[in-house]
């Protein structure tokens, strides 16, 4: 193989790497807190289908973003009316933010359906990503670069500051945060709508920096595979990111499978269908090493009712 | 006056019959009211959507036949629900047990027998158990979450299925289509009412939905079903095996799908295609909460939710609604549902402000 092969290889894994990344580092903090989302998939719809309308329609891309983030979180406090005010299923309450979130964007994508969308290329001068080497490091597009600097802000929220100490608090043993006088219902409000305003970004990435258009169903699962990937990091952002690059790699060999021989030995479908399987492998993976001590949040997925 | 939450000592049966119905009723409104907002014409979306199936008689037998498979999958899902086991790839399930059966199909395709057909289905049954016995497997035997596995599974087996068209399964004669043989008189489900489109299925959905209730209510596995997915601890005090219960739980569920799945194949469908995997298996979620993880419930919400499906196909010609709208009511109700849920559980009472102070 080449280098420029590897190059692109490369360059493409980044780039499929970048959606999941962005979405399970939301879902990360959700989890942290203690609330398990499960519509992350729905929110990514949304973040996709806004982002297509709003640069179609003033051919602004940051404000096409700042409108699916904010469209996304709005998406994400239904979840939360639902579960933390009403203290509904959450398991179920996220797959109907799914089921919801698909159904909007069908409707609501219709109009923009097969139009090509103008994508955002890198932040960086184009002289620098002239050859091929350096393109890999100046060469890809925005949400790259933000999903890494969001790795790193996650990382320092959760372990250097106050707010994460108390977020990581809420979600470890609710009562006793309860007790100290934080109020757990409000962090998790804020951590579920931060989650579904990253799950918009996530979703932007595919019309502006993927595939160039809108068509339903646009994320094909990617907002299921970013929550196996939370699973796989073990609620840390550093393993998160190598994690999603890892994911990545596995997407890129449908692309490949495609133009080169070598993948033949295996049908196409294989290649598509490699990515869930091999999150499914990866799961198995886990949890042989650590030998059934979990390090979920320990009140994951459980309401919360204050007494009194 | 201020409101105060008061848990009740048992969940109320009267409202946890009356909030699904109230979920629907709070659904037309509220989705009238908001596809209005949308730009569409929203008192027509909800009069086609909810009451044209119901009041055009000739529409009835629709409505059986889109009930049917979503009634099948909901009991499943009702029962692995209730244990707490959360199989979200019923869909995945469905497809393998149509493909299983549909292997068998193929196989027999020039033959004729009063046989092929139960065995059709014996295999649409095993396929659809098998492919849930691999989520229950890593679930037991690692404690790999499900939800996650169950749905990897269903991305993976439309890949399956599109291989499969694209070669094994491809009709000699299909000049290039990916699509299996048509299936033949043998293999196909009788009509069972004279003049309409009325298949074999609908009637098996009402017996699998009976059965399901008579073992659920009846026996020691309903009852323990119940205890491991409503009390682990106590269940394990009273020697009943979580595993088993998981084990059960897919098992019945994945089976219960494979069969919606080949009674699909064998009836409206009469073939496999590419655009086999309708959502019946996503949609038949909304369908076990609606219906109270109740098998009978699931009959009701399963002939609720095909009203949807048929209305949206009505609406898309009468008054040029996308058919994407159907989601969005079906969403509505299954979120409205959820929230009701709190008035099942919980009585609100209005309370004085001195009352707080003491």
């Amino acid at each position: 193989m080449s280098s420029d092969i590897v190059i692109a290889i490369l360059m493409t894994m980044a780039g499929a790497a970048t959606p999941i990344l962005l979405a399970a580092l939301g879902e990360l903090v959700v989890e942290k807190s203690g609330v398990l989302n499960l519509g992350v998939e729905g929110m990514m719809l949304v973040g996709a289908v806004i982002t297509v309308a709003v640069t179609l329609t003033t051919g602004n891309h940051l404000l096409a973003v700042a409108c699916a983030a904010a469209a996304a979180a709005l998406a994400a406090l239904i979840f939360g009316v639902l579960t933390l005010t009403l203290s509904a299923n959450q398991v179920a309450t996220g797959l109907a933010l799914t089921i919801l979130g698909t159904g909007f964007s069908a409707l609501f994508g219709r109009p923009y359906t097969g139009k090509s969308v103008p994508t955002v290329g890198s932040p960086f001068p184009a002289e620098l990503a002239t050859d091929p080497v350096w393109r890999l490091l100046f060469g890809h597009s925005v949400f790259v670069y933000l999903a890494l600097i969001m790795v790193v802000a996650v990382w320092w929220f959760l372990q250097r500051t106050r707010s994460g100490l108390i977020l990581r608090a809420v979600g470890e043993n609710d009562l006793s945060a309860h007790s100290m006088g934080y109020s757990v219902i409000g962090v998790r409000y804020a951590a579920v709508a931060f989650g579904g305003a990253m799950a918009g970004i996530a979703g932007a990435c595919f019309p502006l920096a993927l595939t160039p258009q809108w068509v339903e169903r646009l994320t094909t699962g990617k907002g299921w595979i970013a929550l196996a990937l939370v699973v796989f990091a073990a609620w840390r952002p550093f393993r998160l990111a190598a994690g999603a690059y890892f994911f990545g790699l596995m997407m890129i060999f449908e692309v490949y499978a495609k133009s080169s021989s070598s993948f033949r030995v295996l049908p196409s479908e294989f290649w598509a269908a490699l990515p869930y399987l091999a999150t499914v492998v990866v799961l198995v993976l886990i949890s042989l090493r650590r030998e059934g001590s979990s390090s979920a949040p320990a009140c994951l997925g459980k309401p919360f009712i204050a007494a009194g | 006056m201020q409101f105060r939450l008061e848990k009740r000592q048992e969940p109320s049966k009267l409202l946890q019959v009356l909030t699904p119905i109230g979920a629907v009723l709070v659904t037309m409104v509220l989705g009238g009211i908001i596809f209005t907002l949308l730009g569409y014409d929203g008192l027509g979306a909800v009069r086609e959507i909810f009451l044209s199936p119901l009041l055009n008689a000739y529409k009835w037998q629709d409505l059986a036949v889109k009930a049917a498979p979503l009634i099948i999958i909901a009991v499943g899902l009702s029962i692995a629900y209730r244990a707490n086991v959360w199989n979200i790839g019923a869909e995945g399930q469905y497809i393998v047990g149509a493909i299983a059966g549909t292997g068998v199909g193929i196989l027999t395709n020039d033959m004729t027998g009063w046989w092929i057909m139960p065995l059709m289905m014996l295999a649409g049954v095993a396929g659809g158990a098998a492919y849930a016995a691999v989520p229950a497997l890593l679930r037991v035997r690692f404690r790999v979450n499900e939800i996650l596995t169950t749905l990897m599974l269903t991305y993976a087996s439309v890949y399956l299925l599109n291989y499969l068209l694209a070669g094994p399964f491809k009709s000699p004669t299909s000049m290039g289509q990916p699509q299996t043989v048509m299936f033949s008189a043998d293999q196909s489900l009788p009509y069972i009412i004279p003049g309409t489109i009325v298949q074999l299925n609908a009637l098996l959905a009402v017996i699998v939905a009976l059965v399901a209730w008579l073992v659920f209510s009846r026996f020691v596995f309903g009852f323990q079903v119940r205890v491991v997915g409503a009390a682990p601890h106590a269940a394990r005090y009273g020697g009943f095996s979580a595993d088993r219960t998981v084990w059960l739980a897919m098992l019945i569920s994945g089976g219960l799908a494979g069969f919606a799945g080949i009674l699909e194949a064998m009836g409206p469908v009469g073939r496999l295609i590419l655009q086999f995997p309708a959502g019946y298996g996503f949609t038949a979620i909304i369908v076990a909460f609606l219906g109270r993880l109740h098998p009978l419930g699931a009959v009701l919400a399963g002939l609720m939710v095909a009203i949807t499906f048929v209305g949206g196909e009505m609406a898309q010609i009468t008054i040029q609604l996308p058919f994407a709208a159907v989601g969005i009511f079906q969403a509505m109700m299954l979120f409205l549902l959820l929230a009701s849920d709190i008035l099942v559980r919980y009585r609100v009472r209005s309370v004085r402000r001195a009352e707080i102070a003491t």
